[in-house]
């Protein structure tokens, strides 16, 4: 007998529109897979701090997409970013809430939708989905993935065309709005930059109240030759969803992604993020923290894989773990055969706030190439004592000095994020994170 | 006005201080000299408050306050300042801005009214003729990548603009190159004052030649066991320490 999590993924795959043929038998499959591997049990190794046991004896039921809901539109505005935005509430996009009017040259930005269910669909959704479909048979197993493939209906597709710069952020808006039952969504996003174009994209989800949804996002992530991507991963989901997310990126030669993720929101949290520096020269950094209390799981695991001569990847991740909170972070690096002259450089540390949070880190380095600068560190501590004193031999109260060193020590992910406006409220969006009795 | 009575104190079980008694009147500059080991740096911390110096026995009273019954914070808002032998860096937070929330940390405490940042910044143009550091240190982090001189620099332009009651200097001169100490010293000249009182703790006489005192005293085995005026600190320099045991001092100051 299944358990409660898998048959109302069942249910929830008979009220799936009937889709393009191709899709139809795709779909199918995966659901069959996910059925056959059900939820990765603790035994996994890549989910060994994470366990699905409560998750799985859950059911969820699927969003109705003209439902009404309300939402205000003021929660997920970010100084900083005010340009094109794309709007999903409840995995459902939101024509009215989003802001496609004027986009400016080369940039195209439109929900995806299976095409059965968008008479309008495009030659490029097909594209899209046909592309995604082809890379992910190496993730078979992994049964989320299978749940996004088999059940998401909507998206993002966002192509930043040939040589085009682009200016002002793009704002990708994931919304949880309140509900009366525990909802579940799956959606699945192309962001594609193509040669020698630049963007930066704002992938911010969140969610208020106290309904316990499940949301499930799959995001393939593309950058071409000479391109580059800036995104912003502001997670501020409800304190009771959970929240699953896979991210694939690929990189060409002479490519550059800059990825900062802020995880501040949700019950149990998961991020894949995967990344192929593939071309020559392709440059990937990546800063995230993540800022947890009361009983908070999240858990991030960055794969980063370097593929081609001469990469570089850089990542710098913080972690705070306060009251019974638990944080796990995975970071695996690992260089390839005639990957020669990689540079790969991993820094990881935490903090513990209480006595009964934990964090776990897992540092992994493999090596097979030449001639390669690889350095790698977790750790995992308390506020330093020396400097907590010395703050307050000048005078700032033990709350404050806590709360001062605590937000320096996460701030430093965000050092680098070049639109100021944007990095201040961030910072203060932290800042607010910090145990309410040590707030300044 | 600070007075300390038969002090003891322990660090990590073990006794440090054993009995010290001193007397600190405003405006008086009080040097305590020792060897290594003395209790120095332990009555330095002791005062400002820091965890894991246990006081067993004494007390100490500043301005009719008990100073040992209050936390660091407030002891630094009721106007000792510990200038540190090791000042610490704290990345991530702003020298300027760490400066800012303590003092008006400090003046909350007072219940006096905070400085804006246009107030706090004339008063940091003003302190910076006491003390000059450049202003690319007061953007950095705090003490963050700094040299040893520029450290010690920065202790006495946060003195400047905190203006606290008493100082206690703790071996502001280790590490210290001729120049940056005549800077240092330079700078602590320009603080005294009538009601400000220093207790500046050294292991070297060489600093008592710029910030010159009104008292020497010696610490050995956690106890005063000479004062006298500043000949006191020279007679150490030519005689060293060792002298201390021929004067008939307790035996755990021999060498």
């Amino acid at each position: 007998m299944s358990s409660p999590f898998v048959q109302s993924m069942l249910a929830a795959a008979e009220t799936m529109p009937p889709a393009h043929k191709l899709l139809d038998a795709q779909r199918r499959e995966r659901l069959q897979a996910f059925v056959e591997h059900g939820l990765p049990t603790t035994r996994r190794e890549a989910w060994k701090y994470t366990s699905l046991r409560a998750l799985e004896q859950r059911s969820f039921v699927a969003v109705d997409p003209d439902a009404p809901v309300e939402v205000d539109a003021a929660q997920w505005a970010l100084p900083g970013v005010d340009g094109p935005r794309l709007v999903f509430v409840d995995g459902v996009f939101r024509a009215e809430l989003s802001r496609l009017d004027a986009l400016p040259a080369g940039l195209r930005l439109q929900p995806f939708a299976a095409p059965a269910e968008a008479k309008q669909a495009t030659q490029d959704d097909m594209l899209a989905i046909y592309r995604q479909e082809i890379r992910r048979t190496r993730d078979a197993d992994h049964a989320f993935t299978n749940l996004d493939l088999a059940l998401a209906r909507s998206g993002a597709i966002l192509v930043v065309e040939q040589d085009a710069v682009l200016t002002q952020p793009i704002h990708l808006v994931f919304a949880g709005a309140p509900a009366s039952q525990a909802l579940a969504w799956h959606t699945r996003n192309m962001l594609l930059v193509e040669s020698g174009a630049r963007a930066s994209v704002v992938e911010h989800h969140l969610g208020w109240g106290e309904q316990s949804y499940l949301s499930n996002a799959f995001s393939d992530i593309q950058v071409d030759r000479g391109g580059t991507l800036e995104l912003i991963v502001l997670q501020q989901s409800a304190a009771k969803a959970t929240l699953i997310r896979h991210t694939d990126c690929h990189l060409g030669a002479a490519a550059t992604l800059r990825l900062h993720v802020l995880e501040l929101g949700g019950g149990l949290v998961r991020h894949d993020l995967h990344a192929r520096l593939a071309g020559e020269g392709a440059r990937l950094d990546t800063r995230g923290v993540f800022m947890l209390r009361e009983r908070q799981h999240v858990d991030t695991q960055l794969a980063i894989h370097h593929q081609a001569p001469n990469t570089a990847s850089d990542s710098v991740w913080r972690g705070v773990a306060d009251e019974r909170a638990r944080g796990v972070f995975r970071g695996a690096i690992k260089v390839a055969e005639g990957a020669d002259g990689a540079d790969a450089a991993l820094s990881n540390k935490n903090l513990l706030l209480s006595a009964q949070a934990e964090i776990d880190t897992k540092p992994e380095l493999e090596i097979y190439a030449d001639e390669v600068k690889a350095a790698h560190g977790a750790t995992i501590g308390q506020l330093d004592e020396r400097a907590l004193f010395y703050l307050r031999s000048r005078g700032i109260p033990l709350a404050e000095a806590r709360a001062l060193l605590t937000a320096a020590f996460c701030r430093a992910v965000l050092q680098d994020l070049p639109n100021e406006a944007l990095r201040e409220h961030l910072s203060t969006l932290l800042s607010e994170r910090l145990p309410a009795d040590e707030a300044a | 006005m600070l007075k300390i009575e038969n002090l003891h104190a322990r660090v990590e079980g073990k006794e440090i201080l054993k009995g010290l008694t001193l007397s600190v009147k405003p405006g008086e500059v009080h040097a305590i000299m020792g060897p290594n080991g003395a209790g120095k740096s332990t009555l330095g911390n002791v005062l400002a408050g820091r965890d894991g110096y246990e006081v067993t026995a004494g007390s100490v009273s500043y301005g009719g306050v008990d100073l040992l019954a209050l936390e660091p914070e407030e002891r630094a808002a009721a106007g000792v300042f510990l200038a540190l032998q090791y000042p610490v860096e704290i990345p991530g937070v702003n020298n300027t801005y760490f400066l800012r929330a303590a003092l008006n940390a400090q003046r909350r405490h007072r219940g006096e009214p905070e400085l804006d940042s246009m107030k706090f910044l004339k008063l940091v143009r003003e302190k910076l003729k006491i003390m000059q550091i450049s202003d690319e240190l007061l953007h950095r982090a705090v003490n963050e990548g700094f040299s040893g001189g520029e450290k010690k620099r920065n202790e006495i332009f946060q003195m400047a603009v905190l203006e606290p009651s008493l100082a206690i200097l703790d071996e502001t001169d280790s590490g210290l190159d001729i120049d940056a100490l005549k800077q240092v010293a330079e700078g602590v000249n320009a603080l005294r004052s009538s009601e400000r009182s220093f207790l500046v703790v050294t292991h070297y006489q060489r600093l008592l030649d710029y910030i010159v005192p009104d008292f020497v005293h010696v610490l050995a085995d956690g106890r005063i066991v000479e004062s006298g005026d500043r000949s006191l600190a020279q007679r150490l320099e030519q005689q060293g320490y060792a002298w201390l045991a021929e004067h008939g001092e307790p035996a755990g100051a021999a060498t």
